[in-house]
């Protein structure tokens, strides 16, 4: 079967391409801000592995120098940007939930459309205490669902 | 250190001083000496890009090889016309902003995290600076992220004075993470077929690749990703709540600089990485970016039209200004990229002293300030409006402003590309964008019916001196464009001319 031998020879491609449109779907669809960040950390993982594959070559081995002649080894190229991806996304990652948990402070929510609601309400002019004392923005009225 | 190497050594320093600051800043307590490290970093950067600028000013273009390592092995930083001109307007830019700072930032954020709010500031400038400067595809993409966490921590340090500020925070975060990876999809398609990831080995490269579908998807997906960055319509959406809650001094530092390295990446891409496949750009260009930038422009002026918050109304008008920029791009003639380039730095200018005038709003009255709020402050602040005003009917492109020379070259460069439909529009937009700003002018003199809102402090010299010098640079620019134009002229040169 040709579609069979297709799939198996490229199957860890047809992985990255499922893990890739699942994250940016969870991204797109989901309404809890921690599951959009979830679904932000798939989607990248998605491109760690794509040039992971891309740099693998078929039966080699790591790129170390040997004292006898030449091996096939893989490129390690894609393998160290990945690292530097993968702090990225460390990073990216801790700030967002950080920034979830600042939400939750201030909102009392961490659902997109609940704190869009109430988003309206903090637009009303309010008293001063927003400025006084109020360094992260937790609001006292923040807990009330609007 | 003598003073030769430190020249050789300029290109790497534009980007490295701001970055080395940063944790000097973040732990200093004081208000007035984490301003001031900021100061410093951002001034030696604007030194620096001063040099660098003076140094490429006959045409010439060279490369700085981080740890000496040559290209296409090594990270290459690229010092040529339209690089360096693209620097020294943002340092330029990150500089006034950070004057404004001083008395602006600690009235909107809590006084202990000051220090760590410079240190956001000084990493994003170096970021953004980074951006403009690396030759190698993937270095881009962490300099696009540095910039890019560093102004999500100061857009959200805007929850001091309204909590709406941590949601368009974790948006811009999400979104511009989307973007991103994109990116970073992209760069992996191309160096799949390639093998290299330095901007100029890649345009050699490119040509020969036989797999014309590889280069295609890798393209759409670093432009789709940098289009985000850029805020161009329809990926603009994270922009005016980013710009409307941050800090104003934020504001205005992010509208001046942040968007215009993207933009500039993105002519990058297009037309020194894909030179060498005319036919790709070309349709990218006719059917993706221009239609884009035209349905921006309208879409961010008549947004504008109905906004009642002025930040975020200043934030629409950007969106059109980007539209402006991208359209320039669009054109793909020198005339059109000088044109670009041309409102890359006076939009900067612009949308900079607009910003920081309503920062100076926001001080005296202590309120978001809408336009009801700002009936009858024509009379009461004087010099911050007289700049303000300045700075819109530059906006506007009156004659012997900035924003005219700019309308100026974009409608000759579409004229001698016979885009006449386009250029209709572009003067249709243009008188659009009179009536919002009317609407403020009007406002800003009206009697108010009811009691004033007391005004705190008035007007302080620390916050309209830096918005002057930007007032004072739009009627310079205006009057005398000719060094912006050189410069402009060579980088479009540079860019389209040279390959």
């Amino acid at each position: 079967m040709d579609l069979v031998a297709t799939i198996t020879a490229n199957w860890n491609y047809l992985i990255v391409i499922l893990l890739m449109m699942g994250g940016l779907f969870i991204v797109i669809s989901q309404n809890n801000m921690v599951k959009k960040l979830v679904g932000l950390a798939i989607f990248q993982t998605s491109v760690f592995l794509f040039y992971i594959t891309v740099g693998k070559v078929a039966g080699g081995t790591a790129p170390i120098l040997m004292s006898y002649g030449k091996a096939a080894y893989s490129n390690p190229l894609p393998h160290v940007l990945i690292l530097t991806a993968i702090v990225v996304g460390v990073a990216t990652t801790a700030l967002g939930l950080a920034l979830v948990l600042r939400i939750h402070a201030a909102f009392g929510s961490i659902e997109d459309d609940e704190v869009l609601a109430m988003k309206a309400d903090a637009g009303m002019p309010r008293s001063k205490r927003s400025r006084s004392s109020d360094p992260d923005g937790s609001d006292p009225d923040g807990g009330d669902p609007a | 250190m003598s003073i030769a190497s430190i020249i050789a050594n300029l290109p790497a320093l534009v980007v490295v001083i701001p970055l080395l600051l940063a944790p000097i800043a973040a732990l200093i307590p004081i208000s007035g000496a984490a301003w001031l490290v900021a100061v410093i970093g951002s001034g030696g950067a604007l030194v620096s890009a001063f040099l660098l600028q003076g140094a490429v000013s006959n045409g010439s273009s060279f490369s700085y090889h981080l740890g000496s390592w040559p290209p296409p092995w090594g990270i290459e930083f690229v010092v040529d016309s339209a690089s360096a001109l693209t620097v020294l307007i943002m340092a330029a830019l990150a500089f006034v902003a950070t004057l404004f700072a001083r008395k602006a930032l600690p009235a909107e954020i809590n006084e202990k995290d000051i220090g760590k709010a410079y240190s956001a500031w000084l990493l994003a400038c170096g970021g953004l600076a980074g951006l403009v400067m690396t030759g190698d595809a993937f270095n881009l993409f962490v300099f696009l992220e540095i910039s890019a966490l560093s102004s999500v921590i100061l857009i959200a340090l805007g929850a001091g004075t309204d909590r709406r500020a941590l949601v368009a925070g974790y948006n811009y975060l999400i979104i511009g993470a989307v973007g991103a990876t994109f990116y970073v999809i992209g760069v992996g398609f191309i160096y799949a077929v390639t093998g290299s990831l330095n901007m100029a080995d890649l345009a050699a490269r490119i040509p020969d690749v036989q797999q014309d579908t590889v280069i295609m998807v890798g393209f759409g997906f670093m432009v789709a990703g940098i289009l985000v960055k850029a805020a161009i319509f329809p990926v603009h959406i994270w922009l005016p709540a980013a710009y409307a809650y941050a800090p104003s001094a934020v504001s205005a530092l992010l509208a001046a600089i942040a968007t215009k390295a993207s933009l500039y990446v993105l002519a990058r891409i297009l037309f020194t990485m894909f030179a060498g496949v005319p036919d790709v750009t070309a349709l990218a260009l006719e059917w993706v970016l221009i239609p884009l930038a035209i349905a921006g422009i309208f879409t961010g002026t008549i947004l504008a039209i109905y906004e009642n918050d002025i930040k975020k109304l200043l934030a629409y008008s950007s969106v059109a200004q980007i539209g402006y920029i991208a359209l320039a791009f669009g054109i793909a003639s020198t005339a059109g990229v000088a044109a670009g380039f041309i409102h890359i730095g006076n939009h900067a200018v612009i949308k900079g002293g607009m910003f920081l005038a309503v920062g100076g709003y926001f001080l005296a009255l202590r309120s978001r300030v809408s336009l009801s709020a700002m009936t009858g402050l024509g009379r009461r602040m004087p010099i911050t409006t007289t700049g303000f005003l300045i700075c819109g009917l530059s906006l506007i492109g009156l004659p012997l402003t900035a924003g005219f020379i700019s309308k100026l070259y974009l409608v000759r460069a579409l004229i001698a590309e016979d885009m006449i439909i386009v250029m209709i529009l572009v003067l249709v937009s243009s008188a659009l964008s009179v009536a919002y700003l009317w609407k403020i002018v009007e406002i800003l003199w009206q009697r108010p019916e009811g009691e004033e809102a007391p005004l705190h402090g008035g007007e302080a010299p620390a916050l309209y001196i830096p918005l002057w010098i930007l007032a004072i640079a739009n009627l310079w620019l205006g009057v005398a464009p000719t060094p912006l134009v050189d410069s402009a002229n060579r980088a479009a040169m540079h860019l389209v001319g040279g390959l």
